[in-house]
C-alpha cells in the first residue's frame, strides 16, 4: 500500500513527463502518410542521426511543413527529394545515390566479403595440403584391401 | 612471428583511418550551393519593416551574407569578429536574421553592436531553407555575379577570416 502511494505521488509530481497530445495531423491521412514516408528517408542536419520524421528540431518541423506543402502542390517524390538535395546535398539522403564518390560506400562491404572468402579458401587449401602427408608405401594397398574386402585386418 | 604481421598491419591501417575520422567535423557538410547562384529572396528589413532587401541589390559587389539570430549562442562568439571586420570596411556584411522575433533581433543588435549594413528579417525561416541553413551562424561569400563562392558553417573565427575568407574576397574583388 505504501509503495502504491509512493508511486502515485511520484506520478503526480511528474506532469511534465506525461504524454502530450499528438500534434494535429493533416486532415488527409494519405497525404500525411506520404509526408512521413518521405521525411523518414531524409536526414535532419541539426541532429544528424535522426530522420526529419523523428526529429523535434525546429528545422525538422519546418522541413516537414515544407514537404507537406510540396505534396499538397502535387509534386512527385523525386521532385521533393531533389528540392532537399539541392539545398543540403546528398548528405540528407539516408540512402546515398550511386556515384563515383559513393562507390566505395556501396560496394566496400561486398568487396570485404569477397576478400574474406578468397582469404578463407586460400587458407583452407594451404591447411589441407599441410595436413595430408603423402601415404606411406604400402598404406594405399592396405586401404584398398580394407575397403574392398570389408574384412578386418589382422594385426 | 610472421602470422602477426598481417593482423597488425590491418589494425594499424584501421587506427589510422579512425584517427583521420576523429579530426573531421561531421557538421561541416559540403554545401551543394557553392558555385551556384545565390537563391533569390526578397524579405523585409529588420530595422525598417517597410523596406525590403533582395540578394539582387548586391549584384556587382563581393559581399558576405551572415545568418544570425538572437537565440543563437555561437553568434555571440562570432560577433566581435564581425564587428572588427565591419570596421575595416573590407567587405560589406549583410545579415539574415533567422527565425527570430523582430524586437529580440533589434535588441541584440542594440546591445552587442551592429556589424551589418542591414539585416533581412526571415521570420519563418523559408529563406534559410533555400540557403540550406541548418546551424546558425552560417556565412556565405557571394561574388559580383551573385554566385555563392564559399560557405562557413558555425562561427567565423579570426583564423577562418584571415586564412579563408579574406584571401578569397581579395581574389574575387580582382576578378
Amino acid at each position: 500500500m505504501a509503495r502504491l502511494l509512493v508511486l502515485l505521488a511520484a506520478l503526480a509530481c511528474a506532469p511534465a513527463a506525461w504524454p502530450k497530445e499528438a500534434a494535429p495531423a493533416a486532415a488527409d491521412p494519405a497525404l500525411e502518410a506520404r509526408v512521413m514516408a518521405l521525411s523518414s528517408e531524409l536526414r535532419c542536419l541539426v541532429c544528424q542521426n535522426q530522420t526529419i520524421a523523428d526529429s523535434n528540431a525546429g528545422l525538422a518541423s519546418d522541413l516537414r511543413e515544407e514537404i507537406r506543402e510540396m505534396v499538397r502542390q502535387g509534386k512527385s517524390d523525386r521532385q521533393i527529394v531533389a528540392f532537399m538535395v539541392d539545398r543540403y546535398g546528398d548528405f540528407v539522403l539516408y540512402r546515398p545515390p550511386l556515384k563515383a564518390t559513393t562507390a566505395l560506400l556501396w560496394f566496400g562491404p561486398l568487396l570485404l566479403v569477397l576478400v574474406g572468402i578468397v582469404a578463407l579458401f586460400l587458407r583452407l587449401a594451404r591447411r589441407r595440403r599441410a595436413e595430408e602427408p603423402p601415404l606411406a608405401p604400402g598404406d594405399e594397398e592396405r586401404a584398398r584391401r580394407l575397403l574392398d574386402g570389408g574384412g578386418t585386418e589382422a594385426r | 612471428m610472421n602470422r602477426f604481421v598481417l593482423p597488425l598491419g590491418i589494425f594499424a591501417v584501421l587506427v589510422a583511418l579512425l584517427g583521420i575520422g576523429l579530426t573531421l567535423n561531421p557538421r561541416e557538410v559540403p554545401s551543394p550551393l557553392i558555385g551556384k547562384p545565390a537563391p533569390h529572396f526578397e524579405l523585409p528589413q529588420l530595422g525598417e519593416p517597410g523596406k525590403t532587401f533582395s540578394e539582387r541589390d548586391m549584384l556587382g559587389k563581393v559581399w558576405l551574407l551572415n545568418v544570425w539570430a538572437s537565440w543563437c549562442v555561437s553568434c555571440r562568439e562570432e560577433h566581435p569578429v564581425l564587428l572588427d571586420l565591419a570596421k575595416t570596411g573590407t567587405v560589406p556584411i549583410l545579415g539574415l536574421n533567422y527565425k527570430d522575433e523582430r524586437k529580440d533581433g533589434l535588441a541584440w543588435l542594440h546591445n552587442m553592436g551592429d556589424p551589418y549594413r542591414l539585416s533581412a528579417f526571415d521570420f519563418q525561416g523559408r529563406v534559410g531553407i533555400d540557403y540550406g541553413v541548418y546551424g546558425v551562424p552560417e556565412t556565405y561569400l557571394i561574388d559580383k555575379r551573385g554566385v555563392i563562392r564559399y560557405k562557413r558553417i558555425g562561427p567565423v573565427t579570426r583564423q577562418v577570416l584571415k586564412e579563408q575568407i579574406l584571401p578569397l574576397v581579395q581574389e574575387l574583388e580582382r576578378g
